[in-house]
């Protein structure tokens, strides 16, 4: 397929069934493979619609800096936006994200603000809002709020999901800034009557919850949880175990974050196995395993991965 | 059997440093008031007049109760409850 540039080769990615993983013919499961954007994640997506709805609103403009708070994926793809489209990019970072990221970020010419590691996302949160008060010249996109972030998936991912699957009976993703299951839920609501839209949130270590008050939580704006059926917690343990057996059984080499949303779709289609209703359980593949290789996620014992991973952000 | 109820870092001071505690009850909101006759302030922390506090999650087994029934979800003895402070992702 030919595309003017890389830019526009963001999405169209393929779906692929998992036959060896699927319960029953009448249950099956599907991958979108997000790892196969541009700067290897479904990042790219909403990372595009934010710039281009920045620009069309004029904020964005030649020579503007971009401030983002970001775990990596998201950071890396506004950073490769950054670069063919001219502008300074900073992202905050939790220092307790893995290694490959932060050089991804400096290899498309991010700038790193690092946040501390208790405290997660919220923290890098935090000290990006600081930042934006203290430089009102600075452009936070502000992925947990950006409303094209959702609407990426929204225009995108959604609609694929049904042109190559119209069948679809579920639809699970990671939960993060919300968007992609906000998006690709409203869609699919809007086109499949009884579509479930199910969510699958990292649950992480002690560390990361860090010791603020339970008062000082997050919730992404863009959250509504009208748009979701259900939503489950899986642990690193249960999310490295099904990142290896989607490798072992179906050959796909996905980032842990994947595991999540496999637990989880497993999950379902254990109940509609249960239930003798016919399924199609569709899941993005978000990234590839390339960036998490320094986490110990893929050889040793299970035991010895998931201690490894033990206060690391791996979604 | 009772059901474990895991606790996070920042409430564990109203546990005594426990991880985990264990109660009964044949609902949620049953089950934070047998916690709290034990560990007093646990419920409100938890909860407040509205429900469930709005940064604090809840999973039963690991689904989130507010896909459940809120504080009405029913549990059972070999039930796990998780409680967490919501995070950001991304």
């Amino acid at each position: 397929m030919r595309y003017e540039s890389l830019l526009d080769s963001v999405g169209h990615t393929p779906l692929v069934g998992l036959p060896r993983l699927s319960p029953s013919p009448e249950v099956r499961l599907w991958a979108k493979l997000e790892d196969r954007n541009p700067t290897g994640s479904i990042k790219d997506r909403p990372a595009l619609w934010m710039v281009q709805k920045a620009e069309k609103d004029g904020l964005l403009t030649p020579g503007c800096t971009i401030l983002e708070p970001t775990s990596g994926n998201t950071g890396i793809s506004l950073a490769m936006a950054a670069k063919l489209k001219g502008y300074r990019i900073i992202c905050v970072m939790p220092e307790n994200t893995s290694e490959e990221r932060r050089q991804l970020l400096r290899m498309w010419g991010a700038e790193i603000i690092s946040s501390p590691a208790a405290g997660g996302s919220n923290e890098a949160v935090r000290v990006a809002k600081g930042l934006a008060a203290e430089h009102p010249d600075w452009v936070m996109l502000y992925q947990y709020g950006n409303e094209a972030n959702a609407l990426a998936h929204y225009e995108s991912t959604g609609p694929e999901l049904l042109e190559d699957l119209p069948t679809i009976t579920h639809f699970v993703a990671g939960l993060g800034t919300t968007g992609t299951l906000m998006g690709t839920g409203r869609f699919l609501r809007e086109h499949v009557p009884g579509i479930k839209i199910v969510a699958a949130e990292p649950r992480y270590g002690d560390l990361v919850y860090g010791l603020r008050n339970i008062d000082e939580g997050f919730v992404p704006e863009l959250y509504d949880p009208s748009v979701l059926t259900t939503r489950f917690s899986v642990t690193s343990g249960d999310a490295l175990r099904r990142t290896r057996q989607l490798l072992e059984e179906e050959g796909i080499f996905a980032g842990i974050s994947t595991g999540a949303s496999l637990h989880a779709a497993l999950g379902m289609a254990a109940k509609a196995v249960k239930a003798g209703e016919r399924a199609d359980i569709a899941f993005p593949v978000a990234d590839g395993g390339w960036k998490y290789l320094s986490t110990g996620a893929y050889h040793g014992t299970l035991d010895e991965a998931e201690a490894a991973l033990e206060g690391q952000l791996w979604a | 059997m009772a059901i474990e109820v895991r606790i996070p870092t920042i409430l564990r001071n109203l546990t005594d440093g426990a991880k985990a505690v264990e109660g009964k009850g044949g609902s949620l909101d049953e089950l934070f008031s047998d916690l709290d006759a034990r560990h007093p302030g646990l419920r409100d922390r938890l909860v407040d007049e509205k429900g469930l506090r709005r940064f604090v999650n809840v999973y039963l087994n690991d689904e989130d109760v507010r896909f459940l029934g809120g504080l009405d979800t029913q549990v059972a003895d070999g039930d796990t409850v998780t409680v967490l402070p919501a995070v950001a992702g991304g």
